[in-house]
């Protein structure tokens, strides 16, 4: 439990600097921007879905590899 | 000081050959890679792919890294039939299996690899672009980068790392696999669904890897069945003495860069702390292969992990502290083995993207791929109110990895970029500077006709003598830009190459 807590600690410790970088303005504005693009993507997604999408999944057969 | 980590990437491709009523997907990847080589070896089109075949004379893919040669394993085939080309960017492109595989040259650092592999997917583009001329109206081969078919079969996206023969194995395995597990909140390309024996649609909806499912051991040396975490293939494709060469096969395929980018160069930086044995505490599951199953499959990123010590932690937490560790060793060592200045955007990204990833993934589209999937996959769920298991989310999922640019759902996302396209244009035919890579790529490049093999230690020509001359490449750092350049350049044949090479003249 001792290294347990250690770690949490240390997460703790660290948590001013990352919640900088986490709420960069970069990043957040991303998110906004992408609620806002989401209805036109899917729009565009409707346009270029495989027609029957049953029969693709169906027929997407590989062989193992490696 | 740790050895550099030269590093590479091998990716084999779904594919398709459609409007065929029984299609064989291994013609089907022969013909989409000769139409490539035809196309670039066109008169007119310039160089880019002369017809040079693959040199197996030093392959023993069953050597095992910890010291013996398997007996209970079956060792992996090597099929030489199948065509099998080296391209004038030091790359490797082949039939595997019944897969289009391509491994990228040798990089020094991971934003050139992130390069080399988006070389390698525009490749493919071509491939298919040029195999579709040929096949008959009503017929085409599409080409995926994923590594599950969501019906049980996995193919491959495995890492290559180059590490120090004296580091001992175990402590490269326990390291490894504590990164191999817990980095997957970052590496992985999300798929709907799960492939586990028992396991269905309904019981797990989405998770992170692709790859996941298929792992069964700990450490061994198989890659098609019974897939270890560790693989340890011992085939160093170098001196022998000095280097081994770490075959990671446990990742998946990414689409985002910045994905492959802390993929590679987070695990650079681990394997550099394992060289110099920088990392003192070790972290051991009390059952690794549940760990890395637990990971995948946990979308809110916050299981506590069983350690073999009796306690807890989750994939995070091991981040950070990997991260941590990291900062230090490249404070304190130095940052030339892991990359020089890309391996400082590597920690700060890493930091980044965790910090991002605690607090809400979302952000992370077009960062993570699979952040970036479930936003489609959600999104369309919720706009058609589909049930989980609907056939068309698993559609969307297979459709993400599509790499025709008019249907791949990932080319419609704006995800970040961190090379240029001309660049990566531009490393379809030309090699990477850093590595032996750049002498296979010029040579192939300048004098293909005298070129009768490569593979990735050494080249054989025929300079018109009696006797065919290889100049072997067993430091995969010898043979840059810097080493071999002028020489290159100033040689006006083939034969003045290989004299000045063995010291004859000049």
């Amino acid at each position: 439990m001792a290294e347990r807590e250690q770690v949490r600690r240390e997460r703790i410790e660290r948590d001013p600097e990352s919640a900088g970088e986490a709420t960069a303005p970069a990043v957040s504005e991303r998110g906004e921007r992408l609620k806002d693009e989401l209805d036109d993507l899917l729009d565009e997604i409707d346009s270029v879905l495989e027609t029957n999408a049953e029969e693709f999944v169906k027929s997407y057969v590989q062989k193992g590899g490696e | 000081m740790a050895v550099p980590k030269i590093l590479g990437i091998e990716t084999e491709f779904g594919i398709l050959h459609r409007g065929v009523p029984e299609p064989n997907p291994v013609t089907a990847s022969s013909l989409l890679i000769n139409a490539y080589l035809s196309r670039c070896s066109a008169p007119g089109d310039g160089p880019g792919a002369p017809r040079v075949g693959w040199d197996f004379v030093d392959e023993s893919p069953s050597l095992d890294l910890r010291g013996f040669s398997a007996f209970d394993a079956i060792a992996p085939e090597i099929e030489t039939h199948l065509v099998n080309a080296v391209l004038t960017n030091g790359a490797r492109y082949y039939v595997d299996h019944a897969h289009p595989e391509l491994s990228t040259p040798e990089c020094l650092d991971a934003r050139d690899l992130v390069r080399f592999d988006r070389a390698a997917e525009q490749i493919l583009i071509e491939s298919m672009a040029a195999a579709n001329e040929v096949l008959p109206e009503g017929q085409e081969i599409v080409v995926y980068k994923n590594n599950s078919d969501g019906k049980g079969n996995s193919y491959g996206c495995h890492e290559n790392y180059l590490i120090d023969r004296a580091t001992p194995f175990g402590r490269v395995a326990v390291h490894a696999t504590t990164h191999f597990v817990t980095r997957q909140v970052f590496t992985g390309a999300g798929k709907v669904g799960c492939e586990l024996p028992g396991c269905s649609r309904s019981d797990i909806d989405f998770q992170l890897t692709q790859r996941a499912d298929f792992f069964e051991e700990e450490v061994g040396l198989e890659t098609t069945l019974k897939r270890p975490i560790i693989n340890t293939r011992d085939e160093p494709h170098a001196d022998p003495l000095r280097y081994r060469r770490l075959h990671v096969i446990v990742g998946d395929a990414n689409l985002c860069e910045v994905a492959t980018f802390l993929k590679v160069g987070t695990t650079a930086i681990v394997l550099a702390m394992v060289d110099d044995d920088f990392l003192h505490r070790e972290v051991r599951f009390a059952d690794p292969v549940r760990a890395l199953q637990e990971v995948s499959l946990d979308q809110s990123l916050g299981r506590a992990l069983e350690l073999a010590d009796g306690t807890t932690a989750t994939a995070i937490e091991l981040q950070w502290d990997l991260l941590e560790q990291g900062r230090k060793y490249v404070e304190e060592r130095g940052d030339e083995g892991v990359g020089g200045p890309v391996a400082h955007e590597v920690l700060d990204r890493w930091g980044e993207v965790l910090a991002t990833l605690e607090e809400d993934p979302e952000p992370l589209v077009g960062v993570v791929d699979w952040v970036t999937k479930r936003h489609i996959i959600n999104g369309y769920r919720d706009r058609h109110g589909l049930q989980p298991d609907d056939l068309r989310l698993m559609a969307l999922d297979l459709q993400y990895h599509d790499l025709r640019p008019e249907r791949s759902l990932f080319a419609r996302m704006g995800a970040e970029t961190l090379v240029d396209p001309a660049d990566v244009e531009r490393g379809m035919t030309t090699p990477p500077d850093g590595t032996r890579a750049y002498f296979r790529g010029r040579c192939l490049d300048r004098w293909s006709d005298s070129v009768v093999a490569a593979n990735w230690d050494s080249m054989v020509f025929d300079a018109g003598e009696e006797s065919l001359r290889r100049v072997p490449m067993m430091e995969p750092t010898r043979g840059s830009r810097a080493h071999v350049a002028t020489l290159i350049d100033d040689c006006d044949d083939i034969t003045e190459l290989l004299d000045r090479l063995s010291g004859r003249a000049g």
